[in-house]
């Protein structure tokens, strides 16, 4: 019969509508919006109905792996100083593709010879492509990405370089992004520091 | 794949053509040498004597040091097997050579690519005009010899970044209005744009018609688009009507042109990687696994059996999620507005999830690394794929198939709407699904398998009409196919390393050329590298397979009403981002 194949269609719309309230029926009192496990719910395999969710009242967990514009570590002392991981090697500008990193290397100002710290560090976020290649080469872990995606500013031709002071994060916000990351990392070094006094004790 | 070996082949090719062709003699390169002289000839008989009936790629290439430029086809044969590669050596003064559209109509389209980027004329070609850039633009932009205004240095990395390090907004280094170059005595002033003329003027004289009743008729000439909902993105379409129905119908692209392959040439080798998840953005995975199979060719490594499941697993889940777009924007072209594409679009969702998991990020995704991917499967991925792949996805295409498939509406819109023979398919070298669904059963991953393809059980989806109807469902079948080889790639999918070898930001790659195909879902997507040793390569060319798919587009519309035109170019399936680069 003609237009069999619509109404069989309409059948899947009307399936879907109804799915809808099904949906928020079931989910009656238990949160479906606005709650982290309504949210969870919404974005696995068992969602029906809408999937929508209502940013920026509502926001999904980004994954560990997520990656936005880079940040530099420093690691924090006892009494608040800060150390930078970062020992202006410049791999991480030389591997960026776009070219948005600029490095500036501190000199002993007494010898002129190179130190192994950056006196300044800008990245030009206007053309960072967020491809994380940086974090992914950086032989010191000191530069990562970053999980804050909300950047929009007002003023992009004074707020679009970020220097040093901006990129930079304790080692405690890297943890908190990326546990998993960072616990293996830390794991690799230890490994690899009782490597090297075992080997400074053999000989 | 033929039952004669390769070797008698080529004896037998070299026995026919041996005075036309010369073996090529450049350490890493490939095939043969051609004068432009005897280019027809040799490309006559190697389509109708030895079945090199798909001409895939024609690129030029800038050879500076030699004081040359060279134009290099990639032939293949429908039936199956590798490359034969012809190399032509053109003086870089008046560089011109016979054009083959009249034997491959597919390279028409790349052949004014190639006279727009080098300047190169190719005699007796039907409409030789620029198509990426616009046609008041001074110079040759992929000679090695022209510089971008915004000129730093031959190839990255800049030293102005380190050890310089002094930091300028890109923006200052490349200000408005001074960044073009006019040709000599050129005047914005009262300019006409001629582009625009030669462009209609293509198509002829167009004569006062008449549609057969008797009535006087005019012909008329209308631009649909660059800005059209239609489109999928700034693209235009020129028709000449009588009436409703199509006369002719002629692509024009290139607003979205960035000179990808400029750029490409100035990154290192690794850079290209998070370039190439820009073309057809809609499946960075897919362009990512033709890249590194080009690189991983002229580096001569492998990745690890993990890693090739994990390439295989990624690609056809992208094949799916690009599939699923497909479908609901098809029908969003039909008028459907946005209710199949909705519905398509949730588990597409799912599957982006999934890829912000693996790889950070939803369509930019950058996994792919020359021997290897960047990172393994994060701890419960694995098990998210498998419950997608079993569960929701199989649902999915079953719903839409119920859905539309039957739809009388659907099927009196594309049934018999832009067909395009199988002949014709493979003369325009039509790629992937368009080709498919014409009744070609060519699909890269049988015909020349990479990655680990061979060891999958799936069939090669094919229809016979070649019309809209088909190209939807083969689109559907296709998904079917990714799943069975889904299925069994997280059935066998290894415990093991994901890399082969240190992972370097500085890869060595040896001298030579390499050319690496993939099956994307838009078709078979090409990667033309050339290195010389250095950095960077010296030639970094993309095959764009929704780019030449829209070859045939004249073809595919002549005779039907101008309304079928947007369903025709959805059909196809483009990305804006990979046809313009």
């Amino acid at each position: 019969m003609y237009g069999l194949g619509i109404v069989k269609g309409l059948t899947t719309t009307l399936r879907h509508f109804f799915e809808t309230y099904l949906d928020d029926l079931r989910w009656l009192g238990k949160g479906r919006y606005g709650t982290p496990q309504g949210i969870q719910h919404r974005s696995s395999k068992n969602v029906r109905g809408l999937f929508t969710i209502q940013y920026p009242e509502e926001k999904i967990p980004v994954p560990e792996e997520f990656r936005y514009i880079p940040f530099l570590i420093h690691e924090e002392g006892a009494n608040g100083e800060q150390q930078d991981r970062c020992t202006a090697c410049g791999i991480c500008a030389k591997v960026c593709p776009p070219q948005c990193i600029w490095i500036v290397r501190t000199t002993d100002s007494a010898t002129g010879r190179p130190v192994p710290a950056p006196a300044e560090f800008y990245i030009d976020i206007d053309i960072c492509m967020n491809c994380g290649l940086c974090a992914e080469y950086c032989p010191f872990d000191a530069i990562k990405m970053d999980h804050d995606y909300e950047i929009a500013s007002y003023d992009r031709r004074q707020a679009h370089i970020f220097d040093k002071q901006r990129l930079s994060r304790p080692v405690s916000y890297y943890a908190a992004i990326r546990p998993s990351n960072y616990a293996s990392e830390e794991e690799a070094r230890k490994e690899k520091e009782a490597r090297k006094a075992k080997a400074q004790a053999a000989a | 794949m033929t039952s004669t070996p390769a070797t008698t082949l080529e004896q037998e090719i070299e026995a026919r053509l041996g005075d036309a062709l010369a073996h090529e003699t450049r350490p890493g390169y490939t095939g043969y040498r051609v004068e432009a002289a005897r280019l027809i000839e040799a490309a006559r008989t190697l389509r109708d004597d030895f079945h090199y009936d798909y001409l895939s790629c024609v690129t030029g290439v800038d050879q500076l040091p030699e004081g040359k430029l060279e134009v290099v086809y990639h032939l293949f044969r429908t039936r199956g097997g590798g490359a034969l590669v012809l190399h032509t050596l053109l003086p870089r003064d008046d560089p011109h050579l016979p054009s083959l559209v009249s034997l491959f109509p597919g390279a028409e389209l790349q052949e004014r690519e190639a006279y727009d980027m080098y300047g190169i004329r190719f005699d007796g070609h039907p409409d030789l005009r620029r198509i990426l850039m616009w046609e008041g633009f001074a110079g040759w932009p992929m000679r090695k010899d022209w510089k971008e205004a915004f000129y730093e240095q031959e190839g990255k990395p800049f030293d102005a970044r380190w050890p310089g390090g002094r930091a300028r907004r890109s923006e200052d280094q490349n200000p408005f209005g001074s960044n073009v170059e006019y040709p000599p005595g050129f005047t914005l002033e009262g300019w006409v744009p001629e582009g625009e003329d030669a462009l209609y003027a293509s198509f002829g004289r167009i004569e006062p018609g008449g549609n057969g009743s008797g009535l006087r008729t005019d012909r008329m000439l209308i631009n649909l688009g660059p800005q059209h909902p239609s489109t999928h993105g700034i693209f235009r379409m020129v028709a000449v009507l009588e009436g409703e129905t199509i006369i002719d119908i002629k692509p024009v692209v290139g607003y979205l042109h960035r000179n990808h392959e400029k750029i490409g040439e100035r990154n290192t080798f690794l850079m290209n990687m998070p370039f190439t998840d820009r073309l057809d953005y809609i499946n960075s995975l897919s362009n990512n696994f033709g890249y590194a199979l080009a690189v991983e060719k002229l580096m001569g490594i492998r990745p690890p059996e993990r890693a090739e499941y994990i390439r295989i697993i990624m690609a056809e889940l992208g094949r799916i999620s690009n599939h699923l777009w497909f479908i609901g924007f098809l029908l969003n072209d039909l008028g459907a507005y946005f209710t199949p594409a909705l519905y398509a679009i949730q588990d597409r969702e799912l599957i982006l999830d999934l890829f912000e998991a693996i790889t950070g990020s939803r369509m930019m995704c950058n996994y792919f690394r020359f021997g290897g991917v960047a990172r393994d499967f994060p701890e419960g991925t694995l098990q998210r794929i498998r419950e997608l792949v079993e569960e929701r996805l199989p649902r999915k295409i079953d719903e839409l198939d119920g859905f539309l498939s039957g739809s009388e509406i659907l099927r009196g819109r594309a049934i018999g709407v832009g067909v395009l023979p199988p002949d014709r398919a493979i003369a325009y070298a039509a790629a992937g699904p368009v080709l498919r669904a014409s009744g070609v059963a060519y699909d890269v991953r049988r015909a020349e398998p990479y990655g680990i393809y061979d060891r999958f059980d799936f069939n090669v989806a094919v229809r016979t009409h070649g019309d809209v109807y088909d190209r939807y469902l083969i689109r559907l079948d296709e998904m079917r196919e990714s799943l069975k080889i889904l299925h069994q790639a997280l059935r066998d999918i290894p415990a093991g390393e994901i890399q082969t070898g240190k992972a370097m930001y500085q890869v060595r790659v040896p001298a030579g050329e390499s050319y690496a195909r993939v099956d994307g879902p838009k078709g078979e997507l090409g990667f033309y590298v050339v290195s010389n040793g250095k950095p960077n390569p010296w030639r970094y060319h993309v095959r764009p397979p929704s780019f030449i798919s829209l070859t045939p587009l004249g073809e595919m519309c002549r005779g039907q009403k101008i309304a079928d035109a947007v369903v025709i170019l959805g059909s196809i399936d483009i990305t804006l981002g990979e046809v313009d680069r």
